[in-house]
């Protein structure tokens, strides 16, 4: 120990030199968080610049031109390991795709399914997703009627990529989407968090300890058509995948300018999901889903819903999680346990890598 | 959950709080050390159940704020070289150098991994004997004995492809500097009871005499620092002076010795710079030289590097205890976690993160 210390000098100010505009994409961009978010707007709606692109939902919703509402959505599945605890990326392609229509108050009809497959890939592998999503089609009740392959060179791709895209059709009456959040709604979620993203980093074997969690992944669509069944004030369905509840209530708040306040005491969370976070420094909050869903609804409707959401097969521990208010817009907050309140924010950058 | 429900435990911790109230009579200012009890005031808002009179400024003890700007530099251009892997905590991804970061280097086609153990970066350079693997040791006494622990293994495996960027830093130095600076504020120091699991507390003793403060050993999880706080402030209204162990649970008077004498087997006592603070005398470790060749600075030869860090942010009295983030004229609107202008933005321990995430909202209309 240094006994005799000289009286510290301190020197000016010191920073470093911030990263601005970077040049090139980094892992961050594809987590689903702000950076994803900001390349999408800087980069991607300007280009594209359309009016169901703009309210930026799960799904675009057109018309036909004989006026039927259709929803859109497509999604590429990067996960790695290809098979894990609850699903593999088959079943994760196809419900992601469902999942993400369905959240429009759609009825999902066909899905498109395009395979890049590495040169080297087993066959009876394949055979096996092929399997999966088909079973995943089954119980959702959509067809896949279109698809591509395309084969690339051993290591221009880890085993196998699948890009899916579906279409559904809105219920007329449906006024669902991320902007329609109001004050006095309550906030119900379908289930437990975080189950995914803690099961694929199972799978690969970044836990350093044994865990028997499984992968929530599911196909929703049959719940949501049991929500719109029961309430006609449902005003907005979404399901947070990457970048986990937090991302996806920060979305609503600010496309909705509403706050939206949390009760952790009240967040469905397995104890194996809360030890892996606690020992890895995760927030649950923040770790991707593929089973679950948000509601957002006239507060009037919430007990009937959750009635309805519980009986139903992958609604089973929906709990009410908090309420939307006018005070804040723009932001999620969480009242502690201790009374105390904190800002929930959105993911920043990236933190669990290729899990969908 | 056990061990972590019962110390998170809402009717005990008010419990706590009030007791604290009851016993604050005048204005206390209480420094805790570790970034990670900055996040756990901030997380659970420990210090909106605090009285008035109680001020908890943030101290130095967030490894990745601290770490100077010319080691990360290092890192980079090893990390940029064809025949590394080079392996590092998550957090210090994040952390710019003068040009760029490891997660640019990345992005450019440099191998870079993240591991939660050196261990494993000794295991990537035994399955990898064609590359240089590299992992980047830094930290408080805390993750010293993991990182000296991985040297003795590749010694052991007579491993030539592994070796460690070495930035560590040790706790009791500064809180030296901090009591011994003329602008000092801090009538009390919250200990941060990792690196006392590790250390134990028999270098504070001399500590407190010489500077006449209360120093308690405290835990991470709000019972724990709530604990840590109402035996600080009995000790400070009673005028008296020394060690308390609010932290019983995991740490002793003599601390791990296995791990202790590991440390000491590797590394040694040097003068090492703080980013944002100066260099402190006897603060860090570097290794043995019976270990140089497990020194990622030898092998790579990157020479001196003198990075130019500009004059913005005010990270250096942040780190001190002498500013607190909400002071800062950038924080908030031209640093942001996004885009950090200082360290204690960067880092997931840095005060000014914890600070952005839970609370700007409060502070910015302010």
């Amino acid at each position: 120990m240094n006994n005799n210390p000289e009286p510290l000098t301190i020197q000016s100010a010191i920073c470093p030199v911030p990263i601005r505009d970077r040049g090139y994409v980094i892992m961050g961009h594809g987590s689903g968080g702000k950076l994803s978010h900001d390349l999408i707007a800087a980069r991607f709606l300007p280009a594209f610049d359309n009016e169901a692109l703009r309210a930026g939902n799960d799904a675009g919703v057109v018309q036909t031109p004989g006026g039927t509402p259709l929803a859109i959505s497509t999604d590429s599945h990067v996960v790695w390991p290809l098979f894990f605890p609850g699903g593999d990326i088959g079943k994760l392609a196809v419900c992601g795709t469902v999942n993400d229509v369905a959240m429009m108050g759609a009825r999902p009809l066909y899905l498109t399914a395009g395979f890049i497959l590495e040169e080297g890939l087993e066959i009876g592998l394949l055979e096996k997703v092929v399997e999966s999503m088909q079973a995943a089609a089954a119980e959702a009740g959509v067809q896949i009627v279109a698809g591509d392959t395309k084969v690339v060179e051993r290591g221009k791709a880890d085993g196998l990529y699948i890009n899916t895209a579906g279409i559904g059709v809105v219920r007329p009456t449906t006024e669902i989407g991320g902007a329609n959040a109001r004050p006095g709604d309550v906030v119900i979620l379908s289930g437990t968090l975080g189950d995914h993203g803690i099961a694929v980093l199972g799978a690969r074997g970044e836990l350093g300890f044994e865990s028997d969690l499984e992968s929530d992944v599911a196909p929703l669509n049959h719940l949501v058509m049991a929500i719109l069944a029961t309430s006609d004030n449902v005003h907005v369905l979404r399901d947070p995948t990457r970048g986990g509840l937090a991302t996806t209530l920060n979305e609503i708040a600010r496309q909705s300018q509403v706050s939206i306040v949390l009760r952790e005491d009240q967040l469905p969370i397995r104890p194996a999901v809360r030890a892996a976070c606690e020992m890895l420094g995760f927030d649950p909050l923040y770790i991707a889903n593929e089973g679950k869903l948000v509601a957002i609804v006239a507060r009037e409707d919430a007990p009937a819903l959750l009635a309805t959401m519980r009986r139903t097969r992958y609604g089973e521990e929906a709990a009410i999680i908090g309420e939307v208010t006018a005070d804040a817009p723009g932001r999620v907050l969480l009242k502690t346990g201790f009374g105390s309140t904190r800002i929930v924010d959105m993911l920043m950058g990236e933190m669990l890598p290729r899990i969908c | 959950m056990k061990y972590v429900d019962e110390f998170r435990n809402a009717e005990l911790a008010q419990k706590t709080a009030v007791e604290i109230r009851r016993t604050v009579t005048r204005p206390w200012t209480i420094m805790e050390i570790c970034g990670g009890q900055t996040h756990a005031i901030m997380h659970f808002g420990i210090d909106q159940l605090l009285p008035p009179e109680i001020e908890l400024v943030h101290g130095p003890g967030c490894p990745v704020c601290v770490t100077p700007l010319e080691q990360i530099d290092k890192a980079l251009e090893i990390a940029s070289r064809s025949d590394v892997i080079f392996t590092s905590y998550g957090d210090m991804l994040r952390v710019p150098g003068s040009h760029k970061d490891l997660f640019s280097i990345r992005a450019a086609g440099g191998d870079v991994r993240v591991v939660y153990s050196p261990l494993d970066a000794v295991k990537l350079a035994q399955q990898n004997p064609h590359k240089q693997v590299v992992f980047f040791a830094i930290g408080f006494e805390t993750t010293a004995p993991a990182n000296a622990m991985s040297v003795v293994q590749a010694k052991a495996l007579g491993l030539t492809n592994f070796s460690i960027l070495v930035s560590h830093v040790r706790v009791p130095p500064a809180m030296h500097a901090i009591l011994n600076s003329p602008n000092n504020r801090v009538q009390a120091f919250l200990a941060a009871g990792h690196v006392n699991a590790v250390m134990g507390y028999w270098e504070y003793p001399p500590i407190a005499e010489r500077y006449q403060v209360p120093l308690v050993v405290t835990g991470f999880e709000p019972l724990d620092i709530l604990q840590g706080v109402l035996k600080t402030v009995k000790m400070l209204e009673a005028g008296q002076v020394g060690v308390e162990n609010a932290y019983a649970r995991a740490v002793t008077y003599e601390g791990n010795k296995p791990a202790q004498a590991v440390i000491n087997q590797v590394f040694e006592e040097c003068d090492r710079k703080w980013r944002g603070i100066g260099t402190i005398p006897n603060s860090g470790w570097r290794l043995r030289p019976e270990f140089a060749d497990f020194d990622a600075e030898r092998r790579f030869d990157v020479g001196e590097i003198r990075p130019e860090e500009s004059a913005v942010c005010i990270s250096g009295l942040i780190l001190q205890g002498l500013k607190k983030p909400n002071e800062c004229p950038a924080f908030g609107k031209e640093c942001t976690p996004e885009r950090p202008l200082g360290a204690t933005m960067v880092s997931s321990e840095g005060a000014c993160a914890a600070y952005y995430r839970y609370r700007r909202d409060v502070i910015i209309e302010r």
